[in-house]
């Protein structure tokens, strides 16, 4: 658990961060959005002290987090960032391996490390561990990033605008990546980012931050259904809420009994997903499979339409 | 096929000719210090010999002239060069007469000439071959071994230059290890100066432009001046300092000469280090914050190694700058070649300039290419951290 209690960072006059307060849960992803200038990123910086808030302290797991130097606090906690950082003149593997060693892991158990960390993130350790990052494409960069911030086994990962270099299709497959990770080390993820899309997918709440201040903390439901102030309303962008709001729910929940004809949609993809593939289609319903490819009843137009409206 | 000329080709043809049979080969003087009298390729070599070389000559040009092949290139340069040298030698030896040891033969402009156009030639082959840095020190190393072989078989011994080297044989080692002396020692007090002042200077902003811009002024203070303006501290120093004047301070001499050179060094050295540092990735630094390097991890293990080309490259112009430069030392006493160039100044011989200058430039020569091949080595393994940057 991260607790930030009353954190404001003042440049000169300039207050970048203003008392902000949040309690991050473990084992959740959270993202903080906001438009550049927002503070997000000075606010992500702080927790692992890269930056030294001016008042108001950083709790992870109880234990302040000025209570062990900041060089050996930040070792202990996960760190990627845009443009991944990757260091030119070492190795993908010594790139993995820069935490471990500095942890003074033994050889066997980094290079043991090094190795499962590829094979998770779909890269070939034989063939790519001996590669320099110039020899990697930007989505394979971004994933060694990724295994590197990940290496010593960090409980806590800060991201900061992991995915902003990457093209679309390349980003969707990294974001699916990432939560997959999360889902098996149970890793508690920070991300900051200024795609409230991204946040609304990735987020299990989203902290919306404005010239320095947290505007609003919540799960991206409650922040569509009931963004905080105009700003935030804004940041959603009105045209496509209903269909962020339908990107939140499976098809699963959505299911009605009854059959429907033509080519069918599995209970685990996103409402959203269903809604453009009927009108896509000029359905009006169609049938919904479970993964063993078993019936379980259908999604309707109408029935989707109903879960698009401003909750009440 | 039609004929086609070669660019450069034109040109060292053209030099080539003039060198052969217009400017005079050798020089014959009677004593070392009166004017010479031109000697022709034809004079100056027993016959056939001279008609050889001429025609060695002519067609190292035609090949020069016309687009040829490169190996073809390559071998009419090393022929053309390769017999120059020799032959020069010969002529010193068929110039002389019979037991006389106060004439004095020394090569003449059109032998300088030719050298000049067929290394112009065989330096354009050599770049044309796109050498790796490796092969490039091979090259090197294989033209010093054979103008050794050259200087040990005795082939140049009656040349004037090498009779003033015969004359002083004791000294000119002895200011060759002084010269030697002064431009290594002034770079290792400078890199071991700079490199911490330069780091310094990239961490702490305020401080970069004041020093850059002192080291600056530095650099345009002339030699002489600087000098000048050393010899009241300096024997300060001497006098007042227990020890100092046993470590050989004084006013004048090597210690002067050195410290001129050192300040000399500082500025590349200095501007390198912050060029190089600033132009590290800042993610790649970032990153190695976030992860937990301590400034000391950063700096051994992001910063200096990516900027160490770029420092490297300032070490490389410091070290020819100072070979040239340690010249100058001999003003003030501090010895090194420079004592021959300015002796032979002094006495109108311009053998023995000669014998001061020719080391300082092939000593310049060889240390350019040794660390720029050094240096290219080193960027080939991460010319990508640009296109990464």
């Amino acid at each position: 658990m991260i607790e930030i209690e009353h954190v404001t960072k003042r440049y000169g006059e300039t207050t970048v961060v203003d008392d902000v307060s949040m309690v991050i849960e473990p084992r959740t992803v959270t993202v903080i959005v906001g438009t550049s200038g927002s503070g997000k990123t000075t606010l992500l910086r702080m927790i692992n002290r890269l930056v030294e808030p001016t008042s108001g302290t950083i709790k992870l797991d109880g234990t302040d987090n000025r209570s062990v130097p900041g060089h050996e606090l930040r070792r202990s906690i996960g760190y990627a960032i845009q443009g991944n950082g990757l260091f030119p003149h070492r190795t993908v593997a010594q790139n993995i391996a820069t935490v471990p060693a500095l942890l003074g892991w033994d050889t066997g158990r980094i290079n043991g490390r090094v190795d499962e960390l590829l094979s998770l993130l779909q890269l070939d350790p034989a063939a790519f561990g001996p590669r320099y990052p110039h020899e990697l494409s930007g989505g394979q960069q971004q994933r060694v990033g990724v295994a590197r911030a990940l290496a010593a086994e960090p409980n806590v990962l800060l991201m900061d605008e992991p995915f902003g270099a990457l093209d679309p299709i390349i980003r969707t497959k990294a974001q699916e990546d990432l939560l997959a990770i999360q889902k098996r080390f149970g890793t508690t993820i920070i991300l900051v980012t200024h795609d409230m899309e991204e946040a609304v997918h990735l987020g299990d709440r989203i902290a919306v931050m404005d010239a320095g201040r947290l505007i609003q903390y919540a799960t991206p439901a409650e922040i569509l259904a009931r963004p905080a102030n105009d700003f935030v309303e804004t940041l959603i962008g009105a045209s496509d809420r209903p269909f962020k709001l339908l990107s939140l729910g499976t098809v699963g929940a959505a299911v009605e009994p009854g059959q429907a004809l033509g080519e069918g949609i599995r209970a685990e993809a996103s409402q959203r997903d269903a809604l453009a593939e009927l009108l896509w289609s000029g359905r009006a319903a169609m049938p919904v499979t479970a993964k063993d490819g078993s019936a379980l009843g259908r999604v309707t137009v109408e029935g989707l339409l109903k879960r698009a409206a401003r909750p009440q | 096929m039609s004929i086609r000329f070669d660019k450069l080709g034109v040109a060292i043809a053209a030099i080539t000719c003039y060198g052969a049979f217009v400017a005079p080969f050798a020089t014959f003087r009677a004593n070392r210090i009166v004017a010479g009298e031109p000697r022709s390729i034809i004079e100056a070599l027993p016959q056939p010999l001279g008609l050889v070389l001429l025609a060695i000559l002519v067609a190292a040009g035609l090949v020069a002239l016309f687009k040829t092949p490169l190996g073809a290139r390559l071998g009419g340069s090393v022929v053309a060069l390769a017999s120059l040298a020799l032959l020069i030698g010969l002529a010193g030896s068929h110039l002389t007469p019979e037991g006389n040891t106060f004439a004095r033969i020394s090569p003449a402009s059109g032998f300088w000439f030719l050298i000049f156009s067929f290394t112009l030639l065989l330096a354009d082959v050599l770049t044309r071959l796109e050498l790796s840095p490796v092969g490039r020190v091979v090259v090197l190393v294989a033209a010093a071994v054979a103008i050794w072989l050259l200087l040990a078989s005795g082939q140049w011994d009656s040349l004037s230059i090498l009779k003033e080297y015969a004359n002083r044989a004791d000294s000119f080692w002895n200011e060759a290890k002084r010269h030697v002396q002064l431009a290594l020692g002034s770079l290792v007090a400078a890199t071991i100066v700079g490199l911490p002042l330069g780091i310094l200077c990239h961490r702490v902003e305020v401080l970069r432009d004041g020093v850059l811009n002192v080291l600056n002024i530095i650099q345009t203070i002339p030699s002489i001046a600087l000098f000048g303006i050393m010899i009241a501290p300096l024997g300060w120093v001497a006098a007042n300092i227990p020890g100092a004047s046993a470590l050989g301070i004084r006013g004048i001499g090597a210690a002067p000469a050195f410290v001129a050179l050192f300040l000399y060094s500082l500025l590349p050295v200095v501007a390198n280090t912050v060029v190089g540092l600033a132009g590290v990735p800042r993610a790649a630094n970032d990153a190695a914050r976030g992860m937990g390097m301590t400034g000391w991890q950063r700096l051994t293990n992001v910063e200096f190694p990516l900027a160490f080309p770029v420092i490297l490259t300032g070490i490389r112009i410091v070290l020819v700058q100072n070979i040239g430069l340690a010249t100058i030392a001999a003003l003030i006493g501090g010895g090194g070649f420079g004592v021959f160039v300015f002796q032979g100044v002094g006495q109108t011989a311009m053998d023995l300039v000669l014998l001061g200058a020719v080391p300082t430039v092939a000593l310049a020569f060889a240390a350019a290419i040794i660390l720029d091949a050094v240096v290219e080595y080193l960027a080939t393994r991460k010319s990508a951290e640009v296109a990464l940057a």
